[in-house]
């Protein structure tokens, strides 16, 4: 107890609070803008934050992740267009209560579920984290190979439907992390370039796929500016309902708390498996799709379950889970605080500091959403090509107050290329940015792990290091198994509707 | 609405037109690094093969080849979707943008942070179709904020104008301090 108090004090200074205060609410209002998203707006302010104490920039990072989901649902909801990826399951339930008339209904519905979602997440973590503190240490060289070599799999198959492409891309993102010099100053695939001999500059990249190629997007598509109805009636009052839902709620939160924790896996099958287990529970499953507020809840609560769930794998092994959680681990590399087992033994007051700044940002933002759902839907109103100025205005303080470089200006336009035609195809961006991170802690851990390994065996000889080796040939198998399952209940091509998930596209 | 008759459609992400050149392209493009291979890689020797400087290029590049083929084939059975070159045409578009962006990059440190961000925002948004006054002081505007945001209060890094040299000496360290 006495640590979470020590937490709590870190975050008793003017500029943490003002932090966690602007990234609240600028991540609410980022998230409401169909194209921005998250991982652009973070992309944005990383070299931003370089300035700032480890605890001030994490926590408005922070702040913008696990809120942006909270304004994603808005025009998900409104407009039948997701704010953020993770809010496209709320269309399905969102958009035809906002049809039948029951908009601030389902504002509320979402508000609340995605609040009891947040906060579970949070309190599991926390009452979770002395055990994580015991079950960290145990972590070697080997264990934290296997776990980021499981994280590179599971992002490949989580990837349904682009499981081939989900693979190149991620070799693509391994070879980028090995280009330039090695520890022992060996050149390699540098085509005896001297721009290459620095290799790729991991924020240089994000900043390119991300915020560049959200830009490009924008700017060559058509001009088009939504125009979402007023919504009438109290939303404070409409809150208490998730009470009703309150067994769905739990049980999505804890879907979103496990995947959350694995890595590469995240909100998507989070809500995937509460929306199937909301459905299969109901009394009213035809409703699903059609305006159910079960659907809404346990999509909503889901999803804000996992940014807490996500700084678990981050913070205990160093080992980013998806494309946010990868661009913080550029933070604290900058701050000099590395994590993995060390950080959860010696500051967990730290951590703690960071679950609580999440508790506080959740109870920021439903304040903030009570009082200003009509005031952002003016927001969802600008116009998508000036939006795509903004964003490309944006993405260059980004990029050139990293070093002054021209070049890293060309390579993040070359990735902000490449970016836009994989969104345009619904190919992912994210296993580039998972491979080139899990590369670089898979070739030093593997490096370091193999001193002491003299047969094959050996290397899975420690209990962890089974399980995990045990997992990854299990989550592999599952995959084929799912996959002959899927193909007797394939649709026709026909039926096929390509535009149902274009997610990459937010 | 549901249109998918599972639940696991809902998650699907189906191919789009231009898939079929867009894994062309990539394949000959890992095809080139494997064959490239040999000469940008260096076996030591003495040291095992997990800790060769070349495994780790050898074993990315192979699994592009790898996974590229596959995606390449299931590109080739799968039926034809109509508006590949219109696809296509889309991405050359954006490659105007991305030279504005470069354009953006080199006049910041001839005119300075501030006066190039208002230039580059007001001349793209009237590029973008903008013509009415109250879309191009607004692009003024976000100029002015996020240079005041980024350089004034952030200090970012972003250098000072050569311009800036031709201003009075007080002026002028005022304005490469803030702007």
């Amino acid at each position: 107890m006495e640590t979470v108090f020590a937490g709590a004090e870190l975050l008793m200074r003017w500029d943490v609070l003002l932090a966690l205060f602007i990234g609240s609410v600028g991540g609410v209002v980022i998230g409401a803008i169909p194209g921005v998203g998250a991982a652009v707006a973070i992309a944005i302010l990383l070299p931003a934050t370089f300035s700032l104490d480890p605890i001030v920039g994490l926590t408005m990072l922070l702040g913008i992740y696990g809120s942006s989901m909270y304004g994603g649902a808005l025009p998900a909801i409104l407009i039948n267009t997701p704010g953020t990826a993770v809010n496209a399951l709320t269309t399905y339930d969102g958009y035809p209560m906002t049809q039948a008339g029951k908009a601030q209904r389902a504002l509320a519905l979402a508000y609340s579920a995605s609040f009891w979602g947040g906060v579970f997440g949070i309190i599991c973590l926390i009452v979770l984290s002395p055990l994580l503190a015991l079950i960290a240490p145990h972590f070697g060289s080997r264990e934290i190979f296997l776990a980021a070599l499981l994280g590179i799999v599971l992002v490949v198959l989580a990837h349904r439907g682009q499981v081939f492409a989900a693979g190149m891309l991620a070799a693509f993102g391994l070879l980028l992390n090995t280009v330039g010099l090695d520890v022992k100053y060996n050149q390699r695939m540098t085509f005896e370039q001297t721009w290459l001999t620095g290799g790729f500059d991991l924020i240089v990249v994000v900043l390119g796929l991300f915020a560049l190629s959200q830009a490009f997007l924008l700017l060559a598509d058509k001009d088009t500016a939504p125009k979402p109805q007023p919504v009438h009636g109290s939303i404070f009052g409409a809150l208490k309902e998730i009470w009703l839902f309150k067994r769905i709620a739990t049980v999505a939160g804890s879907f979103g708390v496990l995947m959350g924790m694995i890595p590469g896996v995240g909100e998507f099958t989070a809500q995937f498996l509460s929306y199937t287990y909301a459905r299969k529970t109901s009394k009213d499953p035809d409703l699903f799709g059609k305006g159910s507020p079960e659907g809404l809840v346990a999509s909503e609560a889901a999803n804000n379950a996992v940014p807490a769930a996500a700084m678990i794998p981050l913070l205990a092994l160093g080992i980013p889970g998806e494309a946010l959680t990868a661009m913080m681990l550029s933070v604290f590399y900058v701050h000099n605080v590395i994590p993995g087992p060390q950080l959860f033994q010696n500051q967990l007051d730290f951590v703690y500091a960071l679950y609580i700044a999440m508790l506080l940002l959740n109870v920021i933002v439903i304040v903030f959403l009570v009082f200003s759902t009509n005031l952002l839907t003016k927001v969802i109103q600008i116009p998508t090509r000036f939006l795509g100025m903004v964003i490309l205005t944006l993405g260059f303080v980004g990029v050139y107050s990293l070093r002054n470089s021209v070049v890293d200006c060309a390579i993040a336009s070359g990735f902000g290329v490449l970016g836009l035609i994989l969104k345009r195809l619904n190919l992912p961006v994210v296993p580039i940015v998972l491979g080139m991170v899990l590369g670089g802690i898979m070739e030093v851990k593997l490096r370091s792990a193999m001193i002491r390994v003299k047969t094959p065996l050996d290397f899975v000889e420690r209990p962890i290091a089974a399980v995990l080796a045990i997992m990854i040939v299990l989550v592999i198998l599952a995959h084929f198994r799912t996959l002959r399952k899927e193909h007797k209940l394939r649709l026709a091509e026909a039926e096929i509707d390509h535009d149902i998930h274009d997610s990459q596209q937010r | 609405m549901i249109k998918a008759k599972t639940l696991q459609d809902l998650f699907k992400r189906y191919r789009r037109p231009g898939d079929l050149y867009f894994s062309v392209a990539f394949l000959l493009f890992s095809l080139l690094l494997l064959v490239s291979l040999p000469g940008q890689n260096t076996w030591v020797g003495n040291t095992k093969l997990f800790a060769q400087p070349a495994f780790w290029p050898y074993a990315a590049v192979s699994s592009m080849v790898f996974f590229a083929s596959l995606h390449l084939i299931s590109a080739l059975v799968s039926p034809a979707l109509d508006g590949r070159w219109k696809e296509i045409w889309f991405w050359f578009k954006s490659v105007e943008y991305a030279g504005w962006f470069m354009i953006y990059v080199m006049i910041v440190p001839q005119l300075g942070y501030l006066p190039s961000t208002v230039v580059f925002a007001v001349v793209l948004t009237f590029r973008l179709g903008y013509r009415s006054a109250k879309m191009l002081l607004s692009a003024a505007v976000f100029g002015c904020v996020v240079v005041i945001i980024f350089k004034t209060f952030l200090q970012v890094k972003v250098p000072g104008g050569a311009l800036y040299e031709l201003l009075p000496t007080g002026l002028r360290s005022f304005m490469l301090t803030y702007f």
